[in-house]
């Protein structure tokens, strides 16, 4: 079986992130990036799969610039077999990304996709359903566990109200929560060797897909900075407060 | 000259060991000063990462960082406690730079491999009771028997000796000389009959590195054990100089690893602890402290860049590498004096990280050559080259 892994390339998580003074978005020049933490999961798990016996071949892929290689260096390194890069400098999003996946999916034909459940850049928690819509494959999100039997993979779910077990027919999707693994580090040797392993490079436009952006950002802008507390003297002047001022009673 | 690593690849290194020593050595750095011990879990993951193997030949399993490189490295790898460094350190650095830079082809096949994947410990043996810095004086006998070397003498304060696989040991083999002429270096195995590992030493920092006496008491080995073939018969001193010289550009990145860790916590205390109704840091005293540790941090790390590279070109930087540790080693005690006094009262509590840092980066002064032995070794060729031209 083999597994298809994308990945994205966002600012690092440990970075406190800066919105540009026009609004128009986040300051990313000179700031450090990386692989994004959820897609690290996915990685793990894909190679997990692998070590295990179920799986045969893990193909990492990215869309973005061409330092998103960088990023599929990272999946190489920690035991993915292949990489695809497509390339872009538009910011994609995730409706154009779910199309691009699903030519790539049409081209290697995977029998299980398993993504992060979202890109810590954007929060937009999309892509690996839109995915599963286009190709017509169940979907197992939000994954706490993942097991595969034969042609089924159960998948444990986080939900709000604590796990649920669905089964789902391969192919299909998965989308990885934050404790589903504990993603490894790359070891040296293994990262001198994951510049030898093969890393195709693509564009959109061979896979025909327009990538323009549908959405519009008007503003952007930093959270609000928290304001000084305040001590009051008596609870009739805190229950005043929450009337009147802060109208939350 | 080693050609090291593709830059591109080479930060990756740096990227996954800087992470490796924040997410997972700093969180081990109180269990391993209150156990006086690496847990083994830790060590296995050393191991998987290729830490052992850095300064290694590609050829022989090893990554091949060459020296600019493996400084890079090593002061990545100790923003995070010496005790870690301590143990891959004789691998990388001591241990097994003798066998890399002047072993047979043989010797090579046979350790660097093992080495690489720290399977095998490489422990240096050159330090005795009586002669520390005054190395070509040692005792330690390897008298002729037949075709055999027959071991005999106590080293002391051996890094890593309990764990060792094996030892370079450093032994005379002419007795008719006092001086370091009658020296031989032997690549002799851990589980040789005669080798006695004393009890690890109690020291004032670093806990959780193990370093012993080491007993040979008749201890034989043939004469294919003298590192480089039976031609190095009595050459084995200009091996350890060698080696030391190499090790003390290592040693001056790991004080700049050290010195950024203390000036980071140090400054992190200043933006919170509060007197006279503000943050400490903008008393202006206290940015005096900060900007001598800035200051004297850039300038170390850029002495040890320097030199790494003059060694690289040239093969020895001799007055760099000793100007380096000299430098570097010094500043890291300055730099921890600074940040522990501007921790107050807490800096003096164990319950504050530069208490034990502070502790710990007391010894780069004294290994691998005193800060006094750097001085002579600095003068000397400061006069001589002078004193030379013409």
């Amino acid at each position: 079986m083999k597994i298809l892994v994308p990945v994205k390339r966002v600012i690092d998580y440990n970075v406190k992130v800066r919105v540009k003074s026009d609004g128009s978005g986040v300051e990313t020049a000179n700031v450090k990036m990386s692989m994004n933490p959820f897609d690290e999961i996915a990685v793990e798990e894909a190679i997990r799969l692998k070590e295990a016996g179920t799986a045969e071949e893990v193909v990492a892929i990215s869309i973005g610039p061409d330092k998103a290689q960088e990023t599929l260096r990272t999946a190489l390194a920690m035991g993915a077999d292949r990489a695809i890069l497509v390339k872009t400098d538009e910011i994609v999003e995730p409706l154009s990304v779910a199309k691009i996946l699903k030519a790539v999916v049409d081209e290697e034909s995977p029998k299980l996709v398993v993504l992060g459940k979202q890109a810590i850049d954007d929060d937009a928690n999309q892509t690996g359903q839109m995915l599963a819509a286009l190709l017509g494959w169940g979907q197992g999100t939000f994954a706490n566990e993942v097991k595969i039997e034969g042609e089924k993979a159960e998948i444990t779910r986080e939900v709000d109200g604590g796990l649920q077990t669905v089964s789902l027919d391969l192919p299909a999707i998965v989308t990885t929560d934050l404790r589903l693994n504990e993603p490894r580090y790359a070891s040296l040797p293994n990262i001198m060797k994951a510049k030898k392993k093969p890393l195709d490079t693509k564009t959109p436009d061979d896979y025909g897909v327009d990538v323009a952006a549908r959405l519009k950002v008007l503003k952007t802008e930093e959270p609000p900075e928290r304001s000084a507390g305040e001590i009051l003297e008596n609870v009739d002047q805190l229950v005043d407060k929450l009337k009147n001022k802060e109208g939350v009673l | 000259m080693m050609s090291g690593v593709d830059s591109d690849v080479f930060e990756q290194l740096v990227e996954t060991v800087g992470r490796f020593a924040r997410e997972r050595l700093i969180p081990e750095e109180r269990r391993v000063e209150e156990e006086d011990a690496i847990p083994e879990d830790i060590i296995d993951e050393m191991k998987a990462m290729g830490l052992f193997g850095l300064s290694v030949p590609q050829e022989f399993g090893g990554i091949g960082l060459n020296v600019p490189q493996e400084a890079r490295l090593i002061e990545t790898l100790c923003y995070a406690s010496l005790t870690f460094r301590s143990l891959i350190g004789t691998n990388v650095g001591i241990g097994a730079q003798g066998i890399v830079m002047d072993g047979t082809d043989e010797q090579r096949e046979r350790w660097l491999p093992g080495i690489a994947s720290g399977d095998i410990i490489a422990s240096f043996a050159l330090t005795e009771p009586d002669h520390g810095s005054d190395a070509g004086g040692i005792r330690t006998s390897a008298l002729r028997d037949g075709s055999d070397f027959a071991i005999n003498g106590t080293k002391r304060y051996i890094t890593n000796a309990v764990r060792a696989g094996v030892f370079t040991v450093f032994a005379r083999t002419d007795p008719e000389k006092t001086g370091a002429d009658g020296v031989s270096a032997f690549i002799v195995p851990a589980d040789t009959p005669g080798i006695t590992v004393a009890t690890p030493d109690r020291k004032m920092g670093q806990r959780g590195t193990k370093t012993s006496d080491v007993i040979f008491d008749d201890v034989r080995v043939p004469e294919s054990a003298i590192l480089g073939g039976p031609d190095r018969l009595h050459r084995g001193f200009r091996t350890a100089m060698k080696v030391l010289d190499r090790g003390r550009i290592h040693v001056g990145a790991m004080a700049v690893g050290q010195s950024q860790r203390m000036l980071d916590i140090a400054t992190d205390y200043a933006l919170e602890r509060k007197q006279f109704g503000k943050p400490i840091g903008e008393h202006q005293l206290v940015q005096g402290l900060l900007a001598d540790c800035q200051a004297e941090l850039h300038a170390a790390r850029a002495l040890v860049r320097a030199s790494a590279e003059t060694f690289d070109r040239e093969g020895k930087a001799i007055v760099e590498a000793s100007c380096t540790k000299y430098f570097c080693t010094e500043a890291a005690g300055r730099i921890a004096d600074r940040a522990l006094q501007i921790h107050g009262g807490a800096g003096y509590m164990a319950e504050y990280d530069i208490e034990r840092l502070y502790r710990d980066i007391r010894l780069l002064r004294i290994y691998e050559g005193t800060s006094q032995i750097q001085q002579l070794v600095i003068a000397r060729r400061t006069l001589a080259q002078r004193a030379g031209r013409a």
